[in-house]
């Protein structure tokens, strides 16, 4: 039996097939998930998110969002997915220094709410950089 | 009578309309791809969201959260979203007799409006008005947020039973549904009239139950600020899409009028001066005629 999984992000729907098994970073670490699990809801946090299928393994970066399993299917509604193949290094790690920079700038307790999207963008672009250098290294 | 002169006249100034006109159309067009483009999409996204929670909804224990059950006092809060700039038809005319035939139950009324047009119509009916967000064009969701988290707080103060948005549905460039769905507490919600076409996400069945982790509450905490305010950036997304279409539409219509006329204004100009033309022919050939 197949497990269908679908990723959806704000922007567009990422991924839709039918899969073997997907491993993704939840809210208490890394999850498998195999056709007929039971039904579960959890949050998902900035990492790296691999999907089985017919022995082939596709690695992707996520950011934070929420993962509801069924035992046919997998929903992830995340803000942001990418294919690990179409990261681009150098301009994620721009994007990090630019964030880093203006979380320097930023006064605690003050503009919380940027404070929030800073944060978010460098966790997010950490997971990207994580899952590009450990590709290197093998 | 007019003389032809006065046609001429008119003739220009109609001339002078259609430019005009021919040109918002073309802004419009630009705008409208983006932002329809923009609208569908976020649906899924946003689609997706509100099926799983309202699924979740039905499982969930009663007071879990506070989103899931209605606020303890019998007023009713309502988000407005109309355009900033008139000049597209009937879309906000459509969208305020909506709001006129909408019951809303017993209680007051509290509006929350984006968009110039609805801070007018909300200020003429003399209802209630809380706040007003203006958002610029194209929408960020970093503004819409404030909003959400606006609707959020009035709402958990208890005052409220229900919070509605009233917004424009783009269906496609020539429709659009003037839509009232119920954001909180959690309901199932219409985005693009598209729900009856999309049986392909099915959730599970009511009856099943679901393992939280770490635990219900943390999940819920986390991910229903943020599905109230992804619906309501996907509403003025929808919003959005459906002005610029209806703009596009409405100044088409409009050049395409004004093209009449002047083929009209011209048909009656040509006739004129031709009788004109014959009238003075006579004339020369009478005063010929009599001087014989």
């Amino acid at each position: 039996m197949p497990l269908k999984l679908e990723i959806v992000t704000p922007e567009a729907r990422i991924f839709s097939d039918e899969v073997d098994t997907v491993v993704l970073p939840g809210y208490e670490g890394e999850m498998g998930v195999l056709p007929a699990h039971a039904n579960l809801v959890t949050t998902l946090k900035p990492g790296e998110l691999r999907i089985t299928k017919g022995g082939k393994t596709t690695e992707m970066a996520v950011g934070e969002g929420l993962v509801e399993v069924t035992g046919t299917a997998t929903r992830i509604l995340t803000d942001m997915a990418i294919d690990a193949d179409k990261i681009d290094e150098k301009a994620v790690e721009e994007a990090l220094e630019r964030a880093q920079k203006s979380l320097a700038e930023l006064k605690p307790g003050e503009h919380q709410e940027e404070v929030a999207a800073v944060m978010a963008i460098i966790q997010r672009s950490t997971a990207q950089l994580h899952i590009k250098r450990k590709r290197k290294t093998v | 009578m007019p003389s032809t002169r006065d046609i001429r006249r008119r003739i220009k100034s109609v001339k002078n309309t259609a430019q005009i006109t021919k040109a918002m159309q073309l802004v419009a067009a630009a705008k409208m791809k983006k932002a329809q483009d923009q609208a569908a999409n976020g649906r899924h996204y946003a689609e997706l969201l509100n099926k799983v929670l309202v699924n979740l909804k039905e499982n969930a224990e009663e007071g879990l959260h506070p989103f899931f059950s209605e606020g303890k006092g019998d007023k009713t809060l309502v988000l407005l979203i109309a355009s900033d700039k008139g000049l597209c038809g009937a879309l906000n005319t459509n969208l305020f007799k909506k709001l006129l035939t909408t019951d809303f139950g017993t209680g007051e009324v509290d509006y929350v409006t984006i968009g110039k047009k609805s801070v007018q119509v909300i200020n003429r009916l003399r209802r209630h008005l809380l706040a007003d967000f203006p958002i610029k064009d194209p929408a960020k969701f970093a503004e819409v947020r404030s909003v959400g988290r606006f609707l959020q707080e009035k709402f958990l103060t208890g005052e409220y039973k229900k919070v509605f948005v009233l917004f424009n549905n783009f269906i496609n460039t020539v429709t659009t549904v003037p839509t009232c769905e119920q954001i909180l507490p959690v309901n199932p919600v219409t985005l693009g009239g598209k729900r009856d076409f999309a049986p392909e996400i099915e959730t599970a069945t009511a009856t099943q139950e679901y393992t939280f982790e770490p635990s219900a509450a943390v999940v819920f905490e986390t991910v229903l600020p943020q599905y109230v305010n992804d619906t309501v950036y996907q509403m003025v997304l929808e919003s959005r899409a459906s002005e610029h279409s209806s703009r596009m539409v409405a100044m088409k219509n409009a050049t395409d009028n004004a093209k009449q006329m002047i083929k009209d204004l011209s048909l009656e100009y040509n006739k004129l001066r031709q009788a004109s033309i014959t009238n003075e022919l006579l004339e020369i050939t009478t005063a010929k005629m009599a001087l014989e």
